[in-house]
C-alpha cells in the first residue's frame, strides 16, 4: 500500500449531505478488474450527461477542482453499499483524502485499506472549510497524518482523530494482510479452545 | 457479580483472537458469505498466491448478476454479466468453498439463504462483501458489511481487524394496525434516527413489538440497518429461531444441537446492560409509510404531503431535498396517495420471502395490475414455497411477471432495470438515484403497499384495499 504521511493539495467542497456509494461508482461499472481505470467511474452519473459530454455544473469538472486531490465532504459520506469500487474510483481520480462530518462505516474500513485517509472532524469546521474553498477556489489544505493535523487554507490547524493502527498502517503503507499472515499460529491456538469451550461449533470448523 | 453486558457485548469478547492496546481486536469470522460481486478479492487472493484457509467456514451465492428469466448462464442481459456468472463459477471450483450457483436449489440472494440452509446461527460473528449482511442480526449473531479487502483477510485468515463499535438500543412499542408491517416500522425507524444516525454503532432492536414479529419480518427490521448507517442491526434469539434453525443444513446436529441452544439461552442483553445510545419508539398509530426522496430517511406516511424543503432547517439538507424532489419529478405539498406510477417491484433480500408474498398475493388476489409488477423471489427455494401454495397464480392471475430467484431489479445489476425518469414502487431497500437505473426513480415501500400501487396504479394506501381507513 502506498504510504501516507503528509500531503498539502488543492481540495474540492461537496455539499450534499448523504453521498451514497451509488452516486460515487453507479452499479454497472463495478464488473470491471480494477485495472479497468476506475477513476472514468468516478461520480460518473453525475459528472457526465448522457451523450457522456461533462456537467459543466460539477465540482470536479471545474477548474481549479479538477486537479483536488482532497475532497472536503458532508454528514454521512459514502453511505450505502460496501462496494470498493467507491474508493478505486477516488484513488484513481487521484483523491487521496477525505474530509467529513461522518463516514459510512464500510466506505471508512475500506479507505484505510487502500491508503485513502478518511478524515472526521465536527459539523462546523467541515462546514468552514467548505465556504473558504467555494469563496476562494483553489485553496490547498494541508494534512500531517504523523501530527495528525489538518492545515485550512486560511492557517488555522484542527487536529483529528484517528485509531492508532490504521494510523501506522497509513504512515507505513503497511501491508495488513501480511502482517496477519505472520499471526497465524495465534489463530490457531485461539481456534483450538474455541473449538474445546464451544463443541457444537465444531461443525464450523474442518473436519478432525 | 459480574458487570451486565450486551448481546453485542458477549459475541464481540468471545471473538477477540487479539485485541491491542488502542482498541482495535484481531476478531474471528465464523462464518464468510460472498457471492458474484465478490470477484476483486478471489482475484487478489490468487495474485498473493494464496488460498481459502478454512473453506467449511465459507459459502457463496450467485445472486448479483443472475438473470431472472431462466437458470442458465447464456440467459444473462449480456455477454459480460454471462461472463460475471462463469468467473463465480471459476471461483468456486478452484477454492474449495461451499457454492450454490445458478440452477442449484439452495441459490438465492445470500441474506435470504444465510438463514434458510442454517448458515446463519446465533452468537456467530458473520462477515460478507456485502452491505446489508446486518440481516442475519436478526437471529442473534453480529453480521456486518465488509470490503473486498477485507474479504481477501477473511479468505486468507479467517480474521478481520474491527475497531469496537458503540451500541444504540432501539425499544419498539406499540401494537401494529392491520396493513402496517415490519417494513413501516423500520422506515419509521430510518425516519427518526436518520440516514447516517448509527453511524460507528450497533443496533440492538428490542421491545414487545420486535418480540412478537415473526422470523422474517424481524430479518426485514435488521436488513435496513445499514440505511441507518449502523455497522450492524440484532435481535435477541428466542425459540422461535430455535425451532426453525434445527434441522437445517448447515445448524448443528442431535446432541451438539441442544448444547448450541443451551448456550444460546445466555446469549440476550443482560438486565441492566448498558448502551451508549437508547431509542424509543411507540408505533401504535403507525401508517403505512412510503418514501419521497431519495435517501432511505426520507419516509413518511402515505397519509403525507410531499414536504417543502425550505421548511428544514440546515443549508445543505434544503439543497440536498431539493435536488432530490428535483430527481424524483415532486412538487412539494403534493399528496403522496394518488401519485401516478410506472411499475413495481417485489423482490429483495428486504422483502422477498415467503410472508412478502403472501402479504403482497393477499392484495393483488382476484385484481389485475395497472402497471407493469416484476415479482422475484428472495431464493430458490421460496419460490418453489410460494408455487406449493398457489402464489404464483395469484400473481400471474394479476398480470404480474413471475421470475427466478435473485437481486433484479434492487440494483439492476443483471440488466433487470427501471428506465430513467420512470417512477417505481419497490419493496427494496435503497431509494438513492441511479439505483434502479439511470434516472429510476424509487419508492419504497412494504410488500403490501407496492401491491396496493400495482392494483390503483398509483400510491395508494393499502389499508383502504383491505377495507380499513
Ligand atoms: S437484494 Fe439488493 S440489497 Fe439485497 S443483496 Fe441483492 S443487491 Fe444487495
Amino acid at each position: 500500500m502506498r504510504p501516507f504521511t503528509t500531503l498539502a493539495a488543492v481540495a474540492a467542497p461537496m455539499d450534499a449531505v448523504n453521498v451514497d456509494t451509488d452516486q460515487i461508482i453507479p452499479a454497472r461499472f463495478l464488473k470491471y478488474p480494477r485495472s479497468g481505470g476506475y477513476g472514468g467511474f468516478l461520480f460518473h452519473d453525475l459528472r457526465f450527461g448522457d451523450d457522456g459530454s461533462e456537467r459543466p455544473d460539477f465540482v470536479l469538472n471545474q477548474e481549479p477542482f479538477r486537479a483536488a486531490q482532497i475532497l472536503v465532504a458532508n454528514t454521512n459520506f459514502a453511505c450505502g453499499s460496501s462496494r470498493e469500487g467507491a474508493v478505486y474510483a477516488l484513488a484513481d481520480f487521484g483523491i487521496r483524502a477525505v474530509v467529513a462530518p461522518s463516514f459510512g462505516d464500510i466506505f471508512h474500513a475500506n479507505c484505510l485499506k487502500n491508503g485513502l485517509l478518511p478524515i472526521r472532524l465536527p459539523a462546523a469546521t467541515v462546514a468552514a472549510l467548505r465556504a473558504a474553498l467555494h469563496a476562494a477556489p483553489g485553496g490547498r489544505i494541508a494534512i500531517d497524518l504523523a501530527q495528525r493535523q489538518l492545515t485550512a487554507p486560511g492557517g488555522s490547524s484542527h487536529d483529528f482523530e484517528i485509531d492508532p493502527h490504521w494510523q501506522r498502517m497509513l504512515l507505513e503503507g503497511l501491508d495488513e494482510l501480511g502482517l496477519t499472515l505472520t499471526q497465524l499460529a495465534e489463530i490457531e491456538a485461539f481456534e483450538a479452545g474455541y473449538r474445546a469451550a464451544r463443541p457444537w461449533r465444531a461443525t464450523l470448523m474442518p473436519g478432525p | 457479580m459480574t458487570t451486565p453486558r450486551t448481546m453485542f457485548d458477549k459475541i464481540w469478547d468471545a471473538h477477540v483472537v487479539q485485541a491491542r492496546a488502542d482498541g482495535t481486536a484481531l476478531l474471528y469470522v465464523d462464518r464468510h458469505m460472498a457471492h458474484e460481486g465478490s470477484h476483486h478479492a478471489f482475484r487478489d487472493l490468487a495474485a498473493r498466491g494464496l488460498g481459502v484457509r478454512r473453506p467449511r467456514q465459507n459459502f457463496a451465492t450467485a445472486d448479483h448478476y443472475v438473470p431472472t428469466t431462466g437458470r442458465r448462464a447464456a440467459d444473462a442481459a449480456s455477454p459480460e454479466i454471462a461472463g460475471m456468472i462463469e468467473t463465480f463459477d471459476r471461483n468456486m471450483a478452484v477454492t474449495g468453498i461451499t457454492a450454490f450457483p445458478l440452477g442449484d436449489p439452495r441459490q438465492g440472494i445470500v441474506h435470504v439463504i444465510g438463514p434458510e440452509l442454517g448458515i446463519t446461527l446465533p452468537g456467530l460473528v458473520i462477515a460478507c462483501g456485502d452491505s446489508h449482511t446486518s440481516t442475519h442480526g436478526a437471529f442473534g449473531a453480529f453480521a456486518f458489511g465488509i470490503g473486498q479487502s477485507e474479504m481477501t483477510h477473511v479468505l486468507a485468515t479467517q480474521t478481520l481487524w474491527q475497531t469496537r463499535p458503540k451500541t444504540m438500543r432501539i425499544s419498539v412499542t406499540g401494537r401494529l394496525a392491520a396493513g402496517v408491517s415490519a417494513k413501516d416500522v423500520i422506515l419509521a425507524i430510518i425516519a427518526r434516527v436518520g440516514a447516517g444516525g448509527a453511524v460507528e454503532h450497533v443496533i440492538e432492536y428490542a421491545g414487545a413489538t420486535i418480540r412478537a414479529q415473526g422470523l422474517e419480518a424481524r430479518l426485514t427490521i435488521c436488513n435496513m440497518s445499514i440505511e441507518a448507517g449502523a455497522r450492524a442491526g440484532m435481535i435477541a434469539p428466542d425459540d422461535a429461531v430455535y425451532t426453525y434453525l434445527e434441522g437445517r443444513d448447515f445448524a448443528p446436529r442431535g446432541a451438539l444441537f441442544a448444547q448450541a441452544v443451551a448456550a444460546w439461552r445466555h446469549l440476550p442483553s443482560d438486565p441492566g446492560a448498558a448502551f451508549d445510545r437508547e431509542v424509543a419508539l411507540d408505533v401504535a398509530g403507525l401508517a403505512p409509510m412510503v418514501t419521497w426522496g431519495t435517501s432511505p430517511e426520507d419516509g413518511v406516511a402515505i397519509t403525507e404531503r410531499v414536504p417543502d424543503p425550505d421548511t428544514l432547517a440546515g443549508a445543505d439538507e434544503r439543497e440536498s431535498a431539493r435536488r432530490a424532489l428535483d430527481y424524483m419529478g415532486l412538487v412539494p405539498g403534493t399528496p403522496l396517495e394518488g401519485l401516478a406510477i410506472d411499475r413495481v417491484f417485489i423482490g429483495s433480500c428486504t422483502n422477498a420471502r415467503l410472508s412478502d408474498l403472501r402479504a403482497a398475493a393477499a392484495v393483488l388476489r382476484g385484481s389485475r395490475a395497472r402497471v407493469p409488477v416484476l415479482v422475484v423471489p428472495g431464493s430458490t427455494a421460496v419460490k418453489r414455497q410460494a408455487e406449493a401454495e398457489g402464489l404464483d397464480r395469484v400473481f400471474i392471475a394479476a398480470g404480474c411477471d413471475w421470475r427466478e430467484a435473485g437481486c433484479s431489479m434492487c440494483v439492476g445489476m443483471n440488466g433487470d432495470l427501471v428506465a430513467a425518469g420512470e417512477r417505481c414502487v419497490s419493496t427494496s431497500n435503497r431509494n438513492f438515484p441511479g439505483r434502479q437505473g439511470k434516472g429510476a426513480r424509487t419508492h419504497l415501500a412494504s410488500p403490501a403497499m407496492a401491491a396496493a400501487a400495482a392494483v390503483t396504479g398509483r400510491l395508494t394506501d393499502v389499508r383502504r384495499l383491505l377495507g380499513g381507513a
